[in-house]
């Protein structure tokens, strides 16, 4: 991805805290998150449970409205801060923008059929006449691979493979330009994963789309993404191309991730970095790095200072990493 | 193959055939809600016999030429015969017309009772669970206080100003009705909110309302609809305590509480049956198959069942 590249999302510090209740204190779910989204790729999120993946997805959408920081987005006429427009202007990003949940038991209304559920928004799209609306939801299901005549069934009547298409099918409906697909993939089993992941790779190309792909499964994000940024409680800790990445890894957390993925070989003794203890709360967030209660390089200076971001080039990429020793690693990288 | 195994073979190949014509797809038309109801034996029944109490009470002068408040003095506690069907009271009156007419108003109560407060609260519950909030808190304390009231002052107050009558019956039972189907319908929409379907509405920035009620309420619809059922009955039996008590219906006017009322003494009890069970039955029999319709109506409208 060396050739120009226009960003399409530009997320600066962005924070969403949750106040708690009966305390003082607040739970910081995404806590400074500096981001950019270039039109066209694929940008893999991945990051334990409770690390904030999901809530900086909904926060991009605006469907939790983040606390703090700039999120901008590039639309046809000109860049617009989407934390600053009313509810109502929002209209103009929600067509820009859509979401693929990760639950397709509960992403389907169970009392409507397809038709039904996907009605509404068409209507308020500007899609006046039913026969144009059916005919929009057909030809969707069609792309997803799935027949026209499904819009007249309940969800019930779907397996979660067909039911995780119809909603993406959904967040098609009026042609947004970036996608989030929040674990979109996470409920499936392993085949019908390939299947839906196939699926999104062949309607990027078809569509132009741009991801934003979060999940937990290290494999699947090498799969399908471009870029990958991996966070942990709330912040970023590496980003960089995929293959880079995989091969690469300059943080500390990345590499213990990394490790953790099952190679299917019996001679394959890798060493396993394993991580000690819990991931610390997010409402009382370890001082200096965040990772360094449980990192295996940490020193005192990762106890007292927050490491900033900082840009390597590699082979002609940018590979960025927020670790007081990523210089090192640099290095060491370099020598071999 | 054996030969059970090709008429296996040959029914599922038929099944195919069907389902690549499209054949089977076209004969689900018409209303799936409907089609589950139809197919609900105990539903149906509830229905038959509710229908034929209800039209039996609209169209009580068609089936009896007697008024249920004439008193026929040279017919003292009659047992049934050819003239009487139900036989006759302590004062003559036509026990068949007094259950008829009676229901007239039983019903109404009831049933008005019941829907009001269903509707206030279903409203209400609703949209304060959805939204959250300061309405939310609001309409909970509000709830609350209309629970811990009781019921019995609540009717004294009401029928010292207002005085007694079959409207403000109805306003009381409304009043002091709507709290439990409120707490129901917000109780359900605060977990139905959380759903991934609704996320997605949002994403797309529709209306509150249309989410609230148009996508959200019926998912959230089959246990209020049985508490609606189990409130019309206890309201048909609350009527009668109250207008036993003299707060509620006038007694002269007959219905199904009153004529009950009328025969709560040892003497008739044991002596004129006639009095009490036709109309304790009658009772029974409405308030089991509303019951019948609610569990069916539930049934349909619970999307984890098929039809």
């Amino acid at each position: 991805m060396s050739e120009k590249r226009n960003p399409i999302l530009t997320l600066r510090n962005m924070q969403v805290h949750f106040p708690v209740k009966g305390k003082k204190a607040v739970v910081k779910a995404v806590d400074g998150i500096d981001l950019v989204v270039y039109e066209g790729e694929t940008l893999g999120l991945v990051g334990e449970s409770g690390c904030g993946k999901t809530t900086l997805g909904k926060a991009t959408l605006q469907l939790i409205r983040p606390t703090g920081g700039e999120a901008i987005f590039e639309f046809a006429d000109g860049p617009q801060d989407l934390r600053k427009m009313s509810n109502k202007e929002l209209d103009k990003a929600r067509k820009e923008m859509q979401i693929v949940f990760q639950d397709p038991q509960s992403s389907l209304n169970p009392s409507f059929t397809i038709f039904q559920s996907m009605s509404d928004p068409l209507k308020k799209f500007g899609v006046k006449s039913k026969e144009e609306r059916r005919k929009i939801v057909g030809d969707l299901l069609e792309e997803v691979n799935m027949q026209r005549e499904y819009m007249d069934r309940y969800p019930t009547e779907f397996s979660g493979g067909q039911r995780q298409r119809i909603g993406i099918a959904r967040a098609l409906l009026i042609n947004p330009r970036l996608i989030v697909c929040d674990e979109a993939v996470s409920a499936l089993d392993v085949s019908i994963q390939a299947q839906v992941l196939n699926l999104l790779n062949k309607l990027k190309e078809e569509r132009g789309l741009t991801y934003i792909f979060i999940s937990h499964d290290l494999s699947v994000i090498e799969y399908i993404s471009d870029r990958v940024a991996v966070m942990y409680l709330g912040k970023i800790m590496e980003i960089a191309d995929a293959d880079a990445l995989y091969q690469e890894a300059m943080h500390p957390y990345t590499k213990a991730l990394l490790s953790a993925i099952p190679v299917a070989d019996i001679d394959h003794h890798k060493k396993r970095i394993l991580l000690e203890g819990d991931v610390p709360s997010p409402m009382n967030m370890p001082s200096g790095c965040r990772f360094h209660t449980r990192c295996s390089q940490c020193q005192q200076i990762c106890k007292e200072k927050v490491p900033e971001m900082k840009t390597y080039t590699i082979g002609g990429r940018e590979h960025m990493v927020a670790c007081h020793f990523s210089d090192e690693a640099y290095r060491n990288m370099e020598q071999q | 193959m054996t030969f059970g195994e090709k008429r296996f073979h040959k029914k599922l190949d038929k099944i195919r055939r069907l389902e690549e014509e499209g054949v089977l797809a076209k004969k689900k038309k018409g209303s799936r809600a409907l089609s589950k109801f139809m197919s609900n034996k105990m539903a149906m029944l509830g229905l038959v016999i509710f229908t034929i109490i209800f039209l039996a009470c609209i169209f009580a002068p068609l089936l009896t030429s007697y008024r249920p408040e004439v008193v026929d003095l040279t017919n003292l506690m009659k047992p049934p015969s050819k003239d009487h069907i139900f036989g006759t009271d302590k004062v003559g009156r036509d026990l068949f017309a007094r259950v008829l007419y009676g229901g007239r108003v039983s019903i109404l109560v009831a049933g008005g009772g019941a829907l009001g407060g269903a509707l206030i609260g279903v409203l209400v519950g609703s949209f304060a669970g959805y939204r959250g909030g300061w309405l939310d808190k609001i309409t909970m304390r509000l709830s609350e206080v209309f629970m811990s009231f009781p019921q019995l002052i609540l009717v004294l107050v009401m029928v010292t100003i207002m005085g007694q009558s079959t409207r403000n019956i109805i306003i009381i039972f409304v009043i002091t009705g709507w709290s439990g189907i409120y707490r129901q319908a917000r109780a359900a929409m605060l977990s139905i909110r959380e759903e991934e379907y609704v996320q997605a509405l949002h994403a797309f920035g529709l209306n509150d309302m249309l989410i609230c009620f148009k996508h959200m309420l019926p998912n959230a619809l089959s246990p209020i609809i049985v508490n609606i059922t189990i409130n019309i009955a206890a309201f048909i039996l609350e009527e009668a305590s109250l207008s036993f008590l003299g707060l509620g219906v006038p007694m002269e006017v007959a219905t199904w509480g009153n004529i009950l009322n009328a025969s709560q003494d040892m003497y008739t009890l044991q002596n004129a049956w006639w009095i009490w069970l036709p109309v304790g039955v009658v009772i029974s029999l409405f308030v089991m198959s509303i019951n019948f319709v609610g569990d069916g109506v539930r049934d349909t409208t619970d999307s984890s069942i098929q039809g």
